[in-house]
């Protein structure tokens, strides 16, 4: 009775039933680490209900770029005159807000991705995005088994993530390739929380959720 | 159209049949409507029973098994690349298994609505389902979703050979002795004799005429429960009147009338009625036998055909046989017999057939299989190795002969390719002019072989030696294999050539008994199951029956099981030999039917464990065989 007086309600949209949630996974290509500074290259989106991806519904978005980082081509190999068909911020920006519709938002360091989209979308003057946001760094260490003996590291790579489970990492370091890979291994960290008992979606979110910007 | 992901899914699925028959824009177009789809571990993907789902799926990573949930047995266990859920799909039913995850899997699931399609386009992907459909049809009843299906996928009207045992009269077995008893017989009696004989049925008859039936339900509603004791006359419990039929009844119609009246045997009568004698008893298992793909039934469906291109069908319910034996585990020397003989039936219908157009021949002939095929070791569709063989003639009239039989030849070998023997990548064909010889000329050849040997002459007599005649006078054949023994008995050389030739084959393990798999081309990192495996058998079994001058025997588990008897100190030795030559053709049949090939090339990463423990228990013998082969042909090392 007590527990249930403190919970907060569920986000509207978003079920109770953890089966029937939508989830968004999502990840950016950027130019750099400075939310101020950089900008977003590329936008990845791929949604999973019932542990089911659709990937004819996979979106990568290329945006027109103002500000280029030389510096971080090397990694994500994104070139300013790419051979990508380019959108401007703002279509990009303004999609996720029909993309994301009644979904949780999940991606590895998502903190960082969000606070990238909040910047842009300031920036075109559109409101912040309310979805709930869970990070799989959070939840895969919520994951492992508590031991006095396995000391869990401060900070798990999305690559380390691929690596316990097995995870090809074709496309690693392009948006639409590493919200693939994300995930992939959101379901298998799912699977491994629900080992002992399905959980529901608000205790998901105990689990794993980051504030949204 | 396509994303990294549906790259990523493309990639993989490219990688199995059928979809490595796909362009790949077309395998690109696909990946896109795929879904992926994650299965923790003991998770169910259908249940049975339930409505189809709009895709089937296949295994990206992990484990499915594939269950009746009735009794728990397990159908299939399908891993990386495996196809699952698509025939009820097709036939549009409801899920006859349950599919659960082994494993953590994860799972393509492919929209039908999209691979429709392709199933018209490509004919390999047609081929390929029909075959690996087969393979689902382990109980009886499934036969009539296969004729379905084939209606659904090919949409042609050749289909017609698909449903003979549907309207096929059930062969009576005249010999199958019916248990019968007097309406005065005591029960006790009946049930002795029902013991006996180890049946659930006695019928009551007065002289020729049935009057009723007892059945182990009778014993136990009537008997059991006391209401008659078991010295009471047989007629107080029998079932009665009787219902009979004409012996003449189809399947369906002995289905029906089981149905109908809801019993589980039909009494057969001459005319059909109570009043005439009986001519036999049919119960629900005749019916089930007769229902199931039928070597009899398909054998006569062969010998009804007018058409070379209606061989086609009938072929594919041979393969569809082939699948149930190997799955239920029928000894493999009945099943490759059986399977050879429907095939030799094919191949002589061809041959009939040629002969019908090309008008009879100018002198008598012998058409001869070769290799594998001589040998009844084809299970699968493998090359064409063939030759004719026809009686000597004048010299003015030879050319005119030899024309007539390269015309019947080509005919014959084309007529072959279409029933879906592919042509010999050498030409050992009838049509070579090589392989289309008079007696004589054949006889010259040979000792030329026998006398001369080379590297070449032993493959070639490698590959004619395992000939077996197939179609026309068998003397001609004889004649020729006699004159092969007077030949060899005068040059000893050619055992130790021969014997020099099947040790040419490296014995299949390297080191640390690890596969020796292939360096390079387009099979790179297979094995060769034919070259590595099977070849040291066939060629050390071809010299060794021959150095024992028999010609009789053709197939290699055979030749060794003949040589354990002639041989008895090695008996042991070559009954293993013969053993693992089983054991072989039978994986090979079963990888070829998995991935619609000759199953000759395996990548042994899809090998389950189990399976290459298996493999690697053979290779010993052949090392072993060869050993053999070295210190009885002496001398025949040097020559390699």
């Amino acid at each position: 009775m007590l527990s249930r007086f403190w919970e907060k309600p569920l986000p509207e949209g978003i079920a109770a039933d953890l089966q029937a949630v939508s989830f968004v996974v999502l990840d950016t290509e950027t130019t750099g680490f400075d939310p101020e500074r950089d900008r977003i290259l590329s936008l990845g989106l791929l949604k999973i209900k019932g542990t089911r991806i659709a990937i004819n519904q996979g979106v990568e978005l290329f945006l027109e770029q103002e500000h280029f980082d030389r510096q971080s081509v090397p990694i994500h190999g994104i070139l300013k005159e790419g051979r990508h068909k380019r959108v401007p911020e703002a279509e990009a920006m303004a999609l996720l807000d029909t993309y994301c519709k009644d979904a949780i938002l999940v991606g590895h360091h998502l903190g960082f991705d969000l606070s990238m989209i909040y910047r842009a979308r300031k920036r075109n003057e559109l409101p912040e995005l309310r979805n709930p946001a869970l990070d799989t760094e959070k939840l895969y260490r919520k994951s492992l088994i508590k031991s006095p003996v396995l000391k869990k590291k401060e900070h798990y790579s999305l690559d380390e993530l691929a690596k316990a489970y097995d995870l090809n990492c074709k496309d690693r370091h392009t948006a639409l390739g590493d919200a693939y890979i994300t995930a992939m291994a959101f379901l298998h960290i799912l699977n491994r929380l629900q080992s002992k008992k399905d959980l529901s979606t608000r205790q998901l979110l105990q689990l794993g959720q980051i504030s949204s910007f | 159209m396509s994303n990294r992901i549906s790259e990523r899914v493309a990639d993989f699925l490219g990688r199995f049949p059928p979809f490595n028959e796909f362009t790949s824009r077309d395998l690109e177009a696909l990946a896109l409507e795929v879904d992926i789809v994650y299965k923790e571990k003991s998770s169910f993907i259908f249940k049975q029973g339930e409505k189809v789902h709009s895709s089937f799926y296949v295994v990206h990573k992990g484990a499915v098994e594939l269950r009746h949930s009735n009794d728990g047995s397990i159908i299939d266990i399908c891993d990386e690349g495996d196809i699952f859920g698509l025939r009820p799909l097709v036939a549009g039913e409801d899920y006859k298994l349950q599919a659960q995850a082994r494993e953590e899997s994860i799972l393509y699931a492919i929209p039908i609505a999209v691979f429709r399609p392709y199933i018209q386009s490509y004919e390999e992907v047609g081929n390929f389902l029909l075959e690996s459909f087969a393979s689902n049809t382990r109980n009886p009843y499934s036969k009539e979703h296969s004729g379905k299906l084939q209606l659904t996928v090919t949409d042609n009207p050749v289909t017609s050979g698909i449903n003979t045992s549907y309207t096929a009269v059930i062969p009576l077995e005249p010999k199958k002795k019916i248990i019968r008893c007097e309406p005065q017989t005591q029960i006790r009696e009946v049930a002795e004799l029902m013991t006996h004989h180890s049946v659930g049925s006695v019928l009551v008859m007065n002289g020729d005429i049935a009057v009723g039936i007892i059945t182990d339900k009778d014993l136990r509603n009537q008997v059991a429960t006391g209401k008659f004791p078991i010295d009471a006359a047989a007629e107080n419990i029998m079932s009665s009147p009787l219902i009979t039929y004409p012996s003449t009844l189809t399947i369906s119609q002995a289905q029906l009338a089981m149905m109908k009246n809801d019993i589980s045997h039909l009494i057969l009568t001459e005319d059909g009625t109570p009043d005439s004698p009986v001519k036999g008893m049919l119960s629900k298992y005749d019916v089930l036998l007769a229902l199931g793909n039928n070597p009899e039934v398909l054998m006569r469906a062969i010998k009804r055909t007018r058409k070379i291109k209606r061989i086609v069908p009938i072929r594919k319910r041979v393969v569809q046989l082939l699948q149930g034996y190997l799955q239920n585990n029928f000894p493999m020397s009945l099943t490759t017999r059986l399977i050879s003989e429907l095939n030799d039936a094919c191949i002589k219908q061809v041959i009939a057939l040629s002969l019908k157009k090309e008008g009879p021949p100018p002198v008598p002939f012998s058409w001869l299989s070769l290799g594998s095929q001589g040998r009844g070791e084809q299970l699968l569709h493998t090359d064409q190795d063939n030759a004719i063989l026809f009686a000597d003639v004048p010299k003015k009239e030879l050319p005119a002969v030899s024309n007539y039989f390269k015309n019947l030849a080509e005919r014959i070998n084309r007529g072959l390719r279409t029933i879906g023997y592919e042509y010999c990548p050498a030409d050992m064909m009838a049509s070579n002019p090589a392989w289309c010889q008079s007696l004589g000329a054949w006889k010259t050849r040979v000792t030329e072989w026998i006398s001369n040997p080379g590297k070449e002459e032993v493959l070639l007599s490698s590959i004619f030696f395992d000939y077996n005649h197939t179609y026309g006078d068998p003397t001609l054949v004889r004649e020729l294999s006699d004159h092969i023994f007077k030949t060899a008995e005068s040059y000893p050389m050619f055992y130790t050539h021969l014997a020099a030739g099947a040790l040419q084959n490296p014995s299949p393990t390297g080191f640390f008994r690890q596969f020796l798999v292939e360096q390079d081309g387009k099979h790179k990192d297979f094995f060769d199951l034919k070259h590595r495996a099977l070849m040291p058998l066939t060629d050390a079994a071809r010299v060794l029956i021959l150095s024992h001058h028999i010609k009789s025997i053709n197939g290699t588990a055979a030749r060794f099981e003949k040589l354990a008897e002639l041989e008895p100190n090695n008996r042991e030795f070559f009954l293993s030999c013969s053993y693992a030559t089983k054991a072989l053709l039978k994986f090979r049949t079963k990888q070829g039917l998995l991935h619609g090939d000759s199953g000759r090339f395996i990548a042994l990463d899809n090998l389950s464990k189990e399976e290459k423990i298996k493999l690697k228990r053979t290779f010993k013998t052949i090392s072993e065989l060869q050993e053999l082969l070295t210190i009885r042909f002496k001398g025949a090392t040097l020559l390699l």
